[in-house]
């Protein structure tokens, strides 16, 4: 019996002191992503590389000579975190070395621009953890859609016009995608549920193979929202349904997370600015969308 | 491993994966194309029947492959791939970081028409618009200097005044694909000639570092001249290896041109790639005919041997020079044509371009004669070109 399976899950109380991602980064007040990647790091520790492709991250992290990073991090290009890492991990394997090696990429790195080389290394089984911090857009370039921005949100190619209102096309699961891949972990988190979170990270870290790891990253910057309202926001997308918490190994779902009370996503989009445009029709749509998830996944009407 | 030297016959591509096996590669990522797929094939056999412990990524692109090469190499380990064409092509974003980074990476391309009109046989329009990646560029003649090539180029490669990715162009099918004589020497012999690789900085968690960073203007510019810096050592480095590999292995490729019968030759023609053979063929059948016909090898593209083909010219006895290119940047001539021309500006001697074999079309003895025939005319003072297509329907020679 390992520790995971014990109960001994790492938790607030015993999350270590250590730092791996400082202080003194450029992200956003309020930004999701610092705060995914510093508990993050926390629980995955020193032997640990890092890469990220393009993307906030990238910069508000990775700009020489400001790096916020203790561990050796390397940056290639945009669509290939899966190839990077398995490039890395393969030749410190070769090496001998015990060392995890991690690709954090966000939304636009993973569903779109990254999702064959993702996919590859997801099909290799590539001993890697790959990080999707899932923020609805491409934010780095100034907030453009991506297969991630959900239906009826404002980016600056989707923009709330005369004719058109937002994006026509709903969110793509990519979660379920990489759950397709028969690989040993996937999971989804929120920072809104920081326990489970860092209970995630450390049964990861502890998982030989491919191991995907999407966590919703709001960003008050692209969804027009008040900065101190980051963790409700999460939490919202959580209670509405507009994500999802679940592990899965192997393709099955082993654990999944149903809020106790379903609110309507109406309450999830008050209050973010991508969403102000809304017709009561389009909420509508929204809400049909969640609630076919939903019965997908909990396998039953909500 | 351990490999007894041996006498085989081999296609190219069978030596380049050899060259890589006797390199003691540790991390090989590649993917599949015509010409260059019996390089994958011959290495995923090494490493299934365990002659090799090296890691074989069987990526699902090419740009996954040179990204998996550049974090393999990022990592510390001596990193190998091959290519052709599209893939090339699809590759080419990742070149220049894998020289930003500084990361002796070796890769033959085995040159292929890039599309459209789609085809699978020799051109340098591949390899060419590759010229500024920052990768050393070299060309190769037959199958043994292909496993030569790979030995050297981790050499090269590997040098700390030099630090840079290493591709070399193998033509398509001429090489690639048909047999000839090749030795190889023992993996002994190579680890002398050829030691483990030591990298200078690596993704290393007891000294961490970062590699690749988002980099502001205070800073770019420098590494821009560093990467430049290493490109010209290249040079030095060059002539010292292939030195060394001569005293070593007794195969003497001369540095970054090799010349042919140039001491007293009144025109000189300059080729690349397997075109050579057929024209050292074509220059003793004009010397037996009292023609003062002269060649010159050129072995590397990038760094460009400026001072070599200056040198040459400033022997008096030339008095025409020919440039042979199998790929053409449009508008303009040869990319060949241009560096020569670049490379003897000031000095009045005429250089007529010869462009043949585009497309993979075979350029017989017959071509190379027309070419060496236009430099005597030219010579001669009896007709004055610039750009001459060989062979080409409906086109005047
Ligand atoms: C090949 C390529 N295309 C486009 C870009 C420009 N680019 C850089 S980051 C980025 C968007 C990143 O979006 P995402 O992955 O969602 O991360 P975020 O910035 O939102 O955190 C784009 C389009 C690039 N760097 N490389
Ligand atoms: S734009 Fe959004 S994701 Fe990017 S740093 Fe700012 S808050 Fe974070
Ligand atoms: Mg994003």
């Amino acid at each position: 019996m390992d520790k995971y399976e014990r109960g001994e899950r790492m938790n607030l109380k015993n999350l270590p002191d250590d730092e791996y991602f400082t202080p003194g980064h450029t992200a956003c007040p309020g930004c999701a992503a610092p705060i995914i990647v510093r508990n993050m790091m926390k629980i995955l520790g020193k032997d640990t590389v890092i890469y990220t492709p393009a993307n906030c991250l990238l910069v508000f992290g990775g700009t020489y000579p400001y790096i916020a990073w203790k561990v050796p991090y390397f940056h290639e290009a945009f669509e290939n975190t899966g190839s990077s890492i398995s490039g890395a991990a393969r030749a410190l394997k070769k090496q001998g070395k015990k060392v995890t090696v991690v690709g954090i990429a966000g939304d636009g790195g993973t569903y779109d621009i990254g999702i064959q080389a993702l996919s590859g290394a997801a099909e290799r089984n590539e001993d890697v953890i790959y990080v999707c911090y899932d923020n609805e857009a491409y934010m780095n370039t100034g907030i453009q859609r991506s297969g991630s921005t959900p239906y009826g949100a404002e980016t600056t190619t989707t923009p709330a016009g005369k004719k058109i209102l937002g994006k026509l096309r709903h969110k793509k699961d990519m979660a379920e995608i990489m759950r397709a891949h028969d690989i040993p972990y996937v999971a989804t988190a929120s920072i809104s549920h920081i326990a489970d979170f860092l209970k995630k990270v450390e049964k990861m870290k502890n998982i030989e193979g491919f191991r995907y790891f999407h966590v919703l990253s709001p960003c008050p910057t692209g969804w027009r929202y008040d900065p101190s309202k980051t963790v409700e926001i999460a939490r919202k997308a959580v209670d509405s349904g507009m994500w999802t918490l679940y592990e899965a190994e192997y393709g099955e779902i082993t654990n999944i997370y149903k809020p106790k009370k379903k609110i309507p996503v109406e309450e999830y989009i008050r209050g973010q600015g991508r969403f102000r445009h809304m017709t009561p029709e389009m909420i509508e749509e929204l809400q049909r969308w969640v609630d076919r998830k939903w019965e997908r996944l909990y396998g039953e009407k909500p | 491993m351990n490999l007894k030297a041996r006498k085989m016959v081999a296609t190219g591509d069978h030596a380049a994966a050899y060259g890589a096996l006797l390199a003691n590669v540790d991390v090989v990522a590649a993917y599949p194309i015509t010409p260059q797929t019996l390089i994958v094939e011959d290495f995923a056999t090494f490493v299934d029947d365990g002659i090799t412990d090296a890691e074989f990524i069987m990526v699902e692109s090419e740009h996954s492959a040179m990204s998996a090469c550049i974090g393999a190499a990022a990592a510390g380990s001596r990193t190998f791939t091959a290519t052709s064409s599209q893939g090339l092509a699809l590759m080419h974003e990742m070149l220049p970081i894998a020289s930003g980074l500084h990361l002796p990476i070796v890769m033959p391309v085995v040159n292929r028409t890039v599309a459209a009109p789609i085809g699978i046989w020799c051109e340098y329009n591949d390899i060419m618009p590759q010229r500024d990646s920052g990768w050393i560029i070299g060309f190769i003649e037959d199958n043994q200097e292909v496993l030569d090539m790979v030995l050297m180029g981790y050499k090269i490669a590997e040098h700390h005044d030099v630090l840079l990715p290493f591709m070399f162009g193998l033509d398509a099918f001429i090489l690639s694909h048909t047999v000839e004589p090749v030795e190889a020497p023992s993996s002994d012999e190579v680890m002398k000639f050829l030691p483990s690789y030591k990298p200078i900085a690596s993704l290393d968690p007891d000294k961490p570092m970062a590699i690749g960073t988002f980099t502001p203007p205070e800073y770019i510019q420098e590494e821009r001249y560093q990467t430049d810096k290493c490109m010209r050592n290249a040079k030095r480095i060059i002539k010292n290896v292939t030195k060394e590999f001569a005293d070593v292995f007794g195969r003497n490729y001369h540095g970054l041109i090799e010349e042919y019968k140039t001491d007293d030759a009144d025109v000189i023609l300059i080729t690349l790639g397997t075109v050579t053979g057929t024209a050292r063929d074509v220059v003793d059948e004009l010397r037996g005919r009292g023609i003062k016909a002269g060649l010159v090898k050129l072995r590397f593209f990038r760094p460009f041997p400026v001072e070599e083909v200056r040198m040459l010219i400033e022997r008096e006895n030339i008095k025409a020079i020919g440039v042979y290119d199998r790929s053409v940047s449009y508008g303009v001539g040869g990319p060949l044509y241009i560096e020569v021309k670049n490379s003897l500006y000031g000095y009045d001697l005429p250089i007529i371009n010869f462009l043949a074999g585009i497309g993979g079309r075979d350029v017989v003895k017959g071509d190379v004669e027309k070419m060496y025939k236009i430099l005597q005319d030219v010579k001669d003072g009896k007709t004055r070109k610039d750009i001459v297509w060989i062979n080409t329907r409906g086109v005047k020679e």
